[in-house]
């Protein structure tokens, strides 16, 4: 009997892939995480609702960063070789993992999270799936998968914003819409460009696309330089790479500030990780011809992003801009196609989470606490009224404008010399130049904190409401009263603390930093 | 971490110390006074309420604190100039740690004869601003004062620094803290905006330098085929070709000239000037326009020698023309602030001067120039809010006059003071600017005669400064009094140094002698070591002398 039942399934033998779950562990706790979150965004009891969702989120986030830590050093291919587990996907998930962390404290006492049944962070754990997935991705079906599952949640996230100022909520359902449309179009594109790599190489796996390249005069073929260009265009719209940038700050001010902190850290992780990936491993062959006009993007990019962010009024608006420059500089890593380069793209990255989180979380105190918003007036004054605050924002806007002793000036140097090493000195003196313009906005952030008298309650414009109309969070609590204090906001200014506090360790002693990105240039092959 | 370390660090970790010691200071009184207060409401004190007395806590605390500090490096590194022997050119007391591997930058300082006086300087000069400080009372002191000690650190640190990148990030931070001490506690009107121009104007400087700085590091070690390093004495092994030298000696000559600063590019220092607290300012004039200076003598001359010499005719004659324009508008200038800034752009051109003769005299003249002049302008800033205070609030010298009429002491100081900075033969000044001119005659004639008349042009404003001031009519709201106890505290030690350099420069030439040559070596590579010491020689003899025999020296010295 049971030799037969053995000789039975020894004759069907189910031949199905062989899935390595231990390499797709994190991915497994992210989605996994989400579906949870959103079970428990059922239960009856409010409470449960208001404070077990982040908690689930927060679990689920830790489990994917352990679940990585776990995987560390390992170097496979894994689902057929769609996903490559190394050193770059280890990286950028602990990176993800922890901007997404960060998120989740933002977000834990905002409108859109309270009302909502735990659906904010299904999404941004289901977005942060896709990004993860992207950075993994080595075959274009792959990315392109990974590339709408981050985005489609997102398109909704910016949409939440559950305000009781209409104009406000308006703004973001707008902010929502624009990116949709948007996205869809970078997806659009970034999909026709798959399709002409695909037509002229025969292959959507980034080692065989590489290798039809490098044989005859492919590389230089009309057909896989359109695609190439195309994939370029659809890709630099969510790196928000100018000219491809011009959603970015309307839809950054938009959207609720948690989302905008996390689009503008976590989607700028995953769009470079995999242009990093795209650029230096499928189509390293033909770097001779991207390598220049990447090149003139980044200089568009670097620009336009630092000229942009002058003069804005709007912190949001202003870090959006400013995020738009920074992926300019960091495109100069991908540029290269050097294991230099892919390193010190990876480690700005992971300078520019800690930066660009302590920002954003100082907006959002300020936004919760003051009728102003998220203006530049809403921070005057604050060195005397919150140091500690004050003095987050302050590293973060020094750390953004490159000054010694923050991880900015490790990571801008470590950018400059990838350039320099790679022959493009001149990208690296546009680096330079591009921080010289940043300081016109930088500086007067910290000097509006540290110079200037509070902003008087009253500076709010009669008539109009308030640009981005200030505590969304009063939602139910009735009409803030005037220079009433918001609610409690321990944990948002907790991000703030630690991501200065990271920016600065990480700026005195970057070493521990070096060595966890030391490994990505080596898990791109064929680099030199 | 070796004992550089500590003078490096020690005004710093004082600064927060002292801000952390006051804040729990001031919440044990306050906590204190909340308890005691219904006894004091039954027997009211002297005096303040208990908010005011706490802030006087908070202010001795913070600002003995930071003194303190400042003080242990002072006198640490007065053991540095003791402790260095004459005649060596290496590095001494050298601390070498790997700070970035991946990037080749080492956390590298040591001492040698270029920086040996430098460091004294900064030290002394950041003391004095500290006792000065602390003779004042400031709002916010915590903050303060951190940043005072902060922008200490980070000025002896671009000084030790012996790794290029190390020396970059130095640069660049001190200037952090000075945009806090402008901003916050400058002048108003105009205070954020002087304050965003001088630091937009320097940091561009700066980032410029940055970028030189990869450059150099990376381009070298393509060309040795090593790993790339930025520590400066394996640069200097691993020369730049010619065609790279010229653009990256451009970027850092632009960050240095911007600090100095130099003719075309002082826009930010009249506004920076008239916003900085005087106290900020002495240490600010006085120390950091001179690391910009030794930033040329420690890293442009020996890595950069090349490009050093193509340049030089359009160097000096941006020296000569900071000398020129600085010393005739320091002379229609009437805020007595802005004599003293504009005068400082002229004695930076001397010193630019004399190092870009590429002749070890001239650069050694520069380097002592360069105490000399930290020496001189500091404690002239200080009159000139010694002499504010005594006419009504105002630094415009229209509304001084008559001041020294019932004040000997501070009349004679500041006479000891304006005669230095005109370089009056029996100054340590006069020797620099004598080296200097020295240098450069040999160099470019004609520029070293039209730079001799900028000698002429220092003695007009400084003597117009010191007697609109103290001679003249009584102004209006002028009150003579006497140097107070705590204003004398803070002047005196700066003329005793003053005098004593003036009577025994060779303490600093001795000193830097074999430093400079080597530093100067690789642009010029004649030997004129004899004629160096001959004319030292010359200048000892005829130093107290009357100027006819200083002339003497000059022909004598040309014509070696």
């Amino acid at each position: 009997m049971s030799a037969a039942t053995g000789a039975l399934l020894a004759s069907v033998h189910l031949r199905g892939p062989h899935v390595d779950f231990a390499g797709l562990s994190p991915l497994i706790a992210l989605l996994g995480g989400a579906t949870l979150v959103l079970l428990a965004g059922l239960v009856r009891s409010r409470a449960l609702r208001a404070h077990g969702t982040p908690m689930l989120a927060l679990i689920s986030l830790g489990a994917a960063a352990g679940l990585t830590i776990w995987q560390w050093g390992a170097s496979k291919s894994i689902v057929s070789g769609a996903l490559r587990i190394d050193a770059l996907s280890l990286v950028l998930n602990l990176v993800l993992v922890a901007a997404g962390a960060g998120t989740v404290l933002l977000a834990w006492r905002s409108a859109g999270a309270r009302e909502a049944t735990g659906e904010l962070y299904a999404l941004l754990l289901t977005s942060l799936g896709g990004m993860s997935l992207l950075v993994a991705a080595q075959n274009t079906v792959a990315l392109f998968v990974g590339l709408e599952l981050l985005s489609i949640p997102l398109y909704v996230l910016c949409a939440t914003d559950r305000s009781s100022v209409r104009h406000r909520r308006e703004h973001s359902i707008e902010s929502g819409l624009k990116y949709l449309i948007i996205g869809a179009v970078g997806s659009a594109t970034l999909l026709y460009g798959i399709a002409m790599i695909y037509g002229a190489t025969g292959a959507t796996d980034f080692s065989a696309i590489a290798a039809a390249l490098s044989s005859g005069s492919l590389a230089s073929d009309p057909l896989t330089l359109t695609g190439i260009a195309l994939c370029a265009a659809g890709l630099a719209f969510k790196a928000s790479v100018a000219p491809f940038h011009q959603w970015t700050p309307d839809v950054y001010e938009g959207a609720p500030t948690p989302v905008t902190a996390f689009m503008a850290v976590a989607t700028k992780v995953a769009a470079l990780g995999v242009l990093l990936r795209f650029f230096d491993v499928a189509l390293i062959e033909a770097q001779p011809s991207w390598g220049p006009a990447l090149a003139a993007l980044a200089t568009i990019t670097i620009v336009v992003g630092n000229v942009g962010a002058l003069g804005q009024s709007s912190m949001k608006r202003m870090l959006a801009y400013s995020s738009v420059a920074q992926a300019g500089y960091m495109l100069a890593g991908v540029v290269v196609a050097s294991q230099l380069g892919a390193r010190a793209t990876v480690f700005y990255l992971a300078a520019y989470m800690f930066m660009n989180m302590a920002a954003f979380a100082v907006v959002l105190v300020r936004e919760r606490e003051s009728d102003l918003g998220d203006s530049l007036q809403a921070l005057a004054g604050l060195g005397r009224q919150r140091p500690l605050l004050a003095g987050s924002m302050t590293v973060s806007m020094l750390a953004l404008a490159g000054i010694p002793a923050t991880v900015g000036f490790a990571g801008k140097f470590y950018l400059i010399d990838a350039a320099v090493s790679g022959g493009y000195t001149w990208l690296g003196v546009v680096i330079v130049v591009g921080s010289m313009i940043s300081l016109g906005y930088y500086l007067p952030v910290v000097a509006q904190m540290w110079m200037r008298a509070p902003a008087a309650a009253a500076a709010r414009t009669e008539g109009l409401p308030a640009l981005a109309g200030g505590s969304s969070e009063l939602a139910d609590a009735g009409p803030p009263a005037q220079g009433a204090e918001g609610p409690p906001t321990p944990e948002v200014a907790l991000v703030a603390l630690l991501a200065a506090a990271g920016a600065v360790f990480f700026g005195v002693i970057p070493q521990p930093l070096f060595d966890l990105v030391h490994g990505v240039g080596g898990a791109l092959g064929g680099l030199f | 971490m070796g004992p550089l370390s500590i003078m490096l660090w020690a005004p710093a970790a004082s600064g927060a110390l002292g801000a952390l010691l006051s804040l729990l200071a001031v919440g044990r009184r306050e906590a204190r006074a909340q308890d005691k207060a219904p006894d004091r409401d039954a027997a009211p004190g002297p005096g303040a309420s208990p908010a005011a007395r706490a802030r006087a806590v908070e202010l001795s605390v913070a600002g003995v604190l930071a003194a303190l500090g400042a003080l242990v490096a002072l006198v640490l590194s007065l053991g540095y100039i003791a402790d260095y022997s004459p005649g060596s050119h290496g590095l001494s007391h050298v601390t070498d740690v790997v700070w970035i591997g991946e990037l080749g930058i080492h956390y590298k300082l040591g001492i040698d004869g270029l920086n040996v006086f430098l460091v004294g300087l900064a030290a002394l000069l950041f003391a004095a601003a500290v006792l000065a400080a602390n003779l004042r009372r400031w709002e916010r002191p915590r903050l303060f004062y951190f940043n005072l000690m902060l922008a200490e650190s980070a000025v002896l640190g671009a000084l030790l620094a012996q790794d290029l990148a190390l020396f970059v990030a130095f640069f660049d931070l001190m200037l952090i803290p000075f945009y806090f001490l402008i901003g916050i506690w400058g002048a108003e009107p105009g205070r954020v905006r002087a304050t965003i121009k001088l630091v937009i104007y320097t940091l561009v400087g700066s980032l410029l330098m940055l970028a030189g700085a990869v450059a150099t590091g990376v381009l070298a070690a393509q060309q040795g085929g090593g790993h790339i390093t930025f520590v400066l004495s394996s640069l200097q092994a691993m020369p730049l070709s010619s065609g790279s030298q010229d653009w990256i000696f451009l970027l850092f000559a632009a960050a240095f000239l911007v600090k100095m600063p130099a003719f075309p590019l002082h826009g930010w220092m009249p506004d920076g000037y008239r916003a900085m607290p005087i106290e900020v300012l002495m240490a600010f004039s006085g120390v950091l326009s001179k690391v910009g200076a030794y930033g040329f003598l420690r890293i442009v001359l020996p890595l950069y020698p090349h490009a050093a010499a193509h340049f030089q005719t359009l160097m000096l004659l941006i020296a000569l023309a900071s000398i020129v324009y600085g010393s005739a508008v320091a002379f229609t200038q009437t805020d007595a602030r802005l004599i003293a800034g504009y005068s400082s752009v002229a004695q930076l051109g001397f010193i630019t001067l004399g190092i870009f003769a590429l002749d070890a005299q001239g650069a050694q003249g520069a380097l002592l120039q360069m105490v000399n002049h930290g020496l001189v302008v500091a404690p002239l800033l200080f009159i000139v809010g010694v002499l504010a205070r005594r006419a009504g609030g105002s630094e415009d010298v229209r509304d001084m006059g008559g001041i020294g009429f019932r004040a000997p002491l501070l009349a004679s100081i500041f006479l000891i003071v304006a005669l230095a900075t005109l370089a009056m033969p029996g100054s340590g000044n006069f020797v620099g600017e004598f080296l200097i001119l020295l240098g450069v005659f040999k160099a470019k004639l004609a520029i070293a005669i039209v730079a001799s008349a900028g000698v002429v042009m220092a003695s007009v404003y400084a003597l117009r400064l010191l007697i609109r001031a103290m001679h003249n009519r009584v102004g209006a709201r002028v009150d003579s009094r006497e140097l107070t106890l705590r204003e004398g505290a803070v002047l005196v030690p700066f003329v005793a140094v003053i005098l004593f350099m003036a009577i025994y420069p060779q303490l600093a030439l001795r000193r830097s002698e074999a430093s400079v040559k080597v530093s100067v070596a690789k642009v010029a590579p004649r030997p004129s070591g004899a004629g160096l010491s001959a004319s030292l020689r010359g200048a000892e003899i005829n130093e107290p002398g009357p100027s006819e025999a200083s002339q003497g020296g000059v022909i004598q010295g040309a014509s070696e």
